[in-house]
């Protein structure tokens, strides 16, 4: 048996082929060399937004491809979005509330800090 | 020889006796892991949050001290991490096909791009703690001029009295854009000033990459066992569960990285 | 000699295969201390986990005691103030953290779960014996912390305190970063064996109500537990390295840390309940030998209750400095939250209705849970409400809610769960006399001890001072005197219960006439948990299972059970 029959009957689940593998990692290299560049281009508060962007479109690419998700049974990625869920469940509700008591607190309160 | 022959099941050294069958113990292992990968991404997540408060209260602070880290040395380590996620996808692969060699060769270059992380991470931390560029009262970096050009708020507060015995002496919050000083205080021109409490920076930024790195650690010992067990030969295309879960680890690591890098470092 | 008897079907082992304490079983299979120190067994594990948080009760409960005497006098009693803020706060620590969080699921849970499923294990046995060794591990930590200085910052570790006092916090914190991750890898095992392990023919909703408690307990501890994880971690930062993140004399924001603490420690509580209101469900179906009223809404609502849970932490922080726009939406997220098991306890109240209700030792905890979480949860609403909270926040009526709720809810059904389980854990029976003395005992202490400071918290007295205004002394004294009725009831239930171990009648594989698969099997179960493949039918038909005196136990109707050794 060649090694190739050995994998299809043998192995469980899918092997990513290597032309994949290969793409994604041009792609990721790429993003990479993109969200550098990017700094150097003035877009306000839009730079705070492209550079999250890019980093969830090179997030995608090694979830999806890297980890397996897109061969993957759906509930895995049910897990893992849910999580992600829950983090903007708390950091939202965190923003919320720390912008509304804002107002109540004293200006760069740090009187540990002497003078800086 | 028919490979889903029961006599097979039989003796299959992998085959816990609890599980019906092998398919059925490869699925639990790949959602047990994603489920641990669920609770690392709550575990940073608190971090993400940490940041996001202070960077959407205090920008100015991370604006100003994110000059500190050094872009390059932060674009090298992605760039490192993601050919570590390359070479780790490509070893799980080289398991499914029962290419033996290119397994170990791949794990042990995994193995490598990590210590490639760790040492640059030690550069740049080194850097830091020469500079005083440390959170809390360790921040003993010189800043230039403008550091004290602060709101009219005094440093010690006066103690707010019990009810009724005395009015506060507390000035009232500064409402300026950005969270910067009162507007009265005009602001010189030239270079932008110096923000207080730039030490809140380092804080977040020694917790996550320290977090992090803690994780980097963990797993390359994950992954040199391994790689132990791997020059074994146990891995093939029967058994390929463990490289494959360590990887989906070492991936997470990757990720959390992939975000790391431009919320701290390319700050514009 | 173990029969393996060809018994017609399940429900159906013949007399001499009923009880397994004379041939083989989990408990002698393999000998010595290093076969019960490696074991992989889920059944020892659940043993080795119920022994250990027995300890811990012990010693949260002794600690209670003590402050409780302190609290007879307005003034100093037994003990100075900084002893008893190291009291109560070891107190809440060891009771929550080693006894209340892994209690259920790790000791009642681990031994049954996978006989419901009729599985030979959980899926990861190995991850679950690691599981146990974290626990001890913590409890090593905070045992260290007691003894170099223990911790006076309440179980809350509320900053800038935490992060300043000099007591020995960070060995403590740590201790809770470990048994953080016993309990997440507990919640990951029985989330995949879940899935992964249903026999044929059990889908989700043909499971007991025990497993959708264990299962939304699960899902809680999987996403809450991690940011308690990196909130201690942050406290040790703070203390070792002085971060400041939040500590807000460099600047940061203390109220951040109650957001990241609570955030955690709410979902923590249905991580309490949620497992002992799965045994509740049980229980009402059994000794009421009736089906249980309303599965599908009891199933439905242990995933609501976990998703929801989310959603409310703020209600801890009304008054810490919390925005009033984000007060306003907590409240009323918490009054949503009460909704599902508001549905629980009606869907209870109505299985017993037209039942035969056998007042059996369990029964009568599983009707102490509902008449006193049915308070606990109802004082819940005074305290979501903003107005009312305002008044009664970090007074001793918040302590006599969650009493109420972690200890007449979750204890009862922890009581209540362990007599129904214990025959068929140890083969043996308890003296059902002792078991009902202890049980009345127990339930008119806990409301001696804690409906007092309902009423003393409404009148102002604030939780956590050592000294107090000398027009609550009545109260205290009331409170004090019920609860060394609880500790005379508890100690009641340890002596009949080690007494039963050598001396108990032996158990039938059947005691109470339930129709799950667990009582399919002898007690106590073999090694492999089951003689025979169980029938795994519908886990409430409880109508079908009938007395069988010969067996002195019950048995499946209709089912004939062949003498011992007959092909």
């Amino acid at each position: 048996m060649t090694a190739y029959t050995h994998a299809t009957h043998g192995a469980h689940g899918h092997v990513v082929p290597a032309t994949v593998l290969l793409a994604v990692w041009g792609a990721l290299m790429a993003l990479t060399v993109l969200t550098v560049a990017a700094t150097w281009v003035d877009l306000g508060a839009m730079n705070l937004v492209v550079a999250l962007a890019i980093a969830t479109v090179k997030a995608a690419l090694v979830v999806l491809y890297f980890m397996h998700m897109r061969y993957d049974r759906p509930f895995h990625a049910i897990v893992f979005v849910g999580s992600l869920a829950f983090v903007a469940l708390f950091v939202i509700f965190a923003l919320l509330d720390t912008a509304a008591y804002r107002p109540e607190m004293i200006p760069d309160y740090a009187p540990a800090m002497k003078g800086r | 020889m028919s490979h889903t022959s029961p006599h097979d099941a039989a003796h299959d050294p992998h085959l816990a006796h609890h599980f019906p069958d092998a398919a059925t113990q490869f699925e639990a292992g790949k959602l047990g892991m994603w489920i641990f990968l669920a609770t690392e991404i709550l575990l940073f997540g608190g971090l993400f949050c940490a940041y996001a408060v202070y960077r959407a209260h205090h920008p100015e602070i991370f604006i100003y001290a994110h000059q500190f880290l050094d872009k390059v040395l932060g674009g090298i380590n992605t760039a490192v991490l993601i050919i570590s996620s390359l070479t780790m996808a490509w070893a799980v692969r080289a398991a499914q096909l029962g290419h033996q060699r290119a397994l170990v060769r791949l794990l042990t270059a995994t193995i490598a791009l990590g210590f490639v992380f760790l040492g640059i991470k030690y550069v740049e931390y080194e850097h830091k703690w020469k500079e005083g560029l440390l959170p809390g009262t360790r921040f003993t970096h010189p800043l230039p001029e403008g550091t004290t050009a602060s709101p009219p708020a005094p440093v010690e507060p006066a103690p707010v009295g019990v009810a009724g015995e005395e009015a506060t002496t507390i000035p009232p919050a500064a409402r300026g854009p950005a969270g910067l000083a009162d507007p009265a205080a005009a602001p010189p021109a030239g270079p932008p000033r110096v923000p207080r409490n730039v030490q809140i920076f380092f804080g977040i930024y020694f917790t996550m990459t320290g977090l992090h790195a803690l994780h980097v650690i963990a797993g390359m010992i994950t992954l040199m066992w391994i790689l132990r067990r791997a020059r074994r030969g146990e891995f093939g295309p029967r058994y390929f569960t463990p490289v494959d879960l360590a990887g989906l680890y070492w991936h997470l690591v990757d990720l959390i990285w992939i975000y790391l890098f431009p919320l701290l470092y390319l700050i514009h | 000699m173990t029969s393996r008897d060809a018994t017609h079907g399940p429900g159906a082992l013949a007399a001499s295969a009923q009880n397994a304490l004379g041939g083989d079983n989990y408990l002698n299979h393999g000998r010595g201390v290093w076969s019960w120190l490696t074991t992989l067994d889920h059944k020892r594990i659940g043993v080795m986990y119920l022994v250990s948080i027995l300890a811990a009760f012990l010693l949260g409960g002794v600690f209670a005691l003590l402050l409780r005497t302190e609290l007879l006098t307005p003034q100093q009693t037994i003990m100075k103030a900084d002893t008893y803020n190291q009291m109560f706060t070891l107190h809440g620590a060891v009771m929550i953290f080693l006894f209340i969080i892994p209690g259920i699921p790790a000791a009642l849970g681990n031994f049954v779960l996978p006989l419901m499923l009729g599985a030979k294990d959980v899926a990861f046995p190995r991850l679950n014996l690691a599981s146990y060794y974290l626990w001890v591990t913590g409890a090593l930590f905070a045992l260290i912390s007691m003894i170099t200085g223990a911790v006076d910052t309440g179980w809350t570790f509320y900053t800038p305190y935490s992060t300043t006092t000099s007591t020995s916090v960070i060995s403590m914190v740590f201790g809770a970063f470990i048994l953080g991750f016993s309990s997440i890898f507990t919640g990951l095992n029985f989330v995949v064996t879940i899935h992964k392990m249903r026999p044929p023919g059990m889908t989700w909703f043909r499971m007991p109500l025990f497993l959708w408690g264990l299962y939304g307990t699960a899902i809680i501890q999987i996403l809450a537990t991690p940011v308690l994880g990196i909130t201690l971690l942050l406290i040790i930062a703070e203390r070792a390295l002085g971060v400041g993140i939040f500590d807000p004399a460099l600047g940061g924001d203390p109220v951040l840390f109650q957001h990241f603490f609570w955030f955690y420690s709410h979902p923590a509580v249905y991580i309490m309940i949620l497992p002992a209101m799965g045994v509740i469900s049980e229980l009402m179906a059994t000794f009421s030998r009736k089906r249980i009223f309303g599965y599908t809404f009891i199933a439905g609502s242990s995933i609501a209750i976990a998703v929801i849970s989310f959603l409310v932490w703020g209600h801890h922080m009304f008054v810490a400095g919390q925005s009033n726009l984000a007060g306003m939406i907590f409240s009323f997220l918490t009054f949503l939250v009460a909704i599902p098991s508001a549905i629980k306890v009606f869907n209870w109240t109505a299985t017993m209705y037209k039942g035969s209700v056998w007042l059996a030792t369990p029964m009568l905890y599983a009707l102490s849970f509902l008449f006193l979480f049915g308070i606990g949860g109802l004082t819940g609403l005074f305290l979501g409400a903003l107005a009312t909270d305002v008044h009664l926040h970090d007074t001793y009526f918040v302590v006599a809610h969650f009493h109420y709720v972690m200890f007449g809810g979750t204890v009862m059904g922890f009581l209540g769960g362990l007599h129904y389980w214990w025959p068929k854990m140890f083969g043996r029976m308890y003296s059902e006399r002792w078991g009902r003395i202890a049980a009345l005992l127990i339930f008119v202490g806990f409301n001696v001890t804690f409906f007092a400071q309902f009423v003393m918290g409404s009148q102002g007295m604030p939780r956590r001072y050592y000294n107090y205004l000398p027009e609550f002394t009545t109260y205290h004294v009331i409170s004090t005197l019920g609860s060394y009725l609880l500790g005379a009831g508890f100690l009641i239930v340890l002596v009949y219960l080690i007494h039963s171990l050598a001396k108990g009648q032996p158990a039938p594989a059947n005691p109470w006439g339930a129709a799950t698969a667990e009582w399919q099997t002898p007690s106590p179960p073999p090694h492999d948990n089951f003689l025979q493949d169980p029938v795994v039918d519908d886990p409430y038909d409880v109508e079908r299972w009938r007395w069988d005196a010969e067996l002195a136990g019950y048995r499946l109707e209709g089912a004939t059970a062949r003498p011992a050794g007959a092909v």
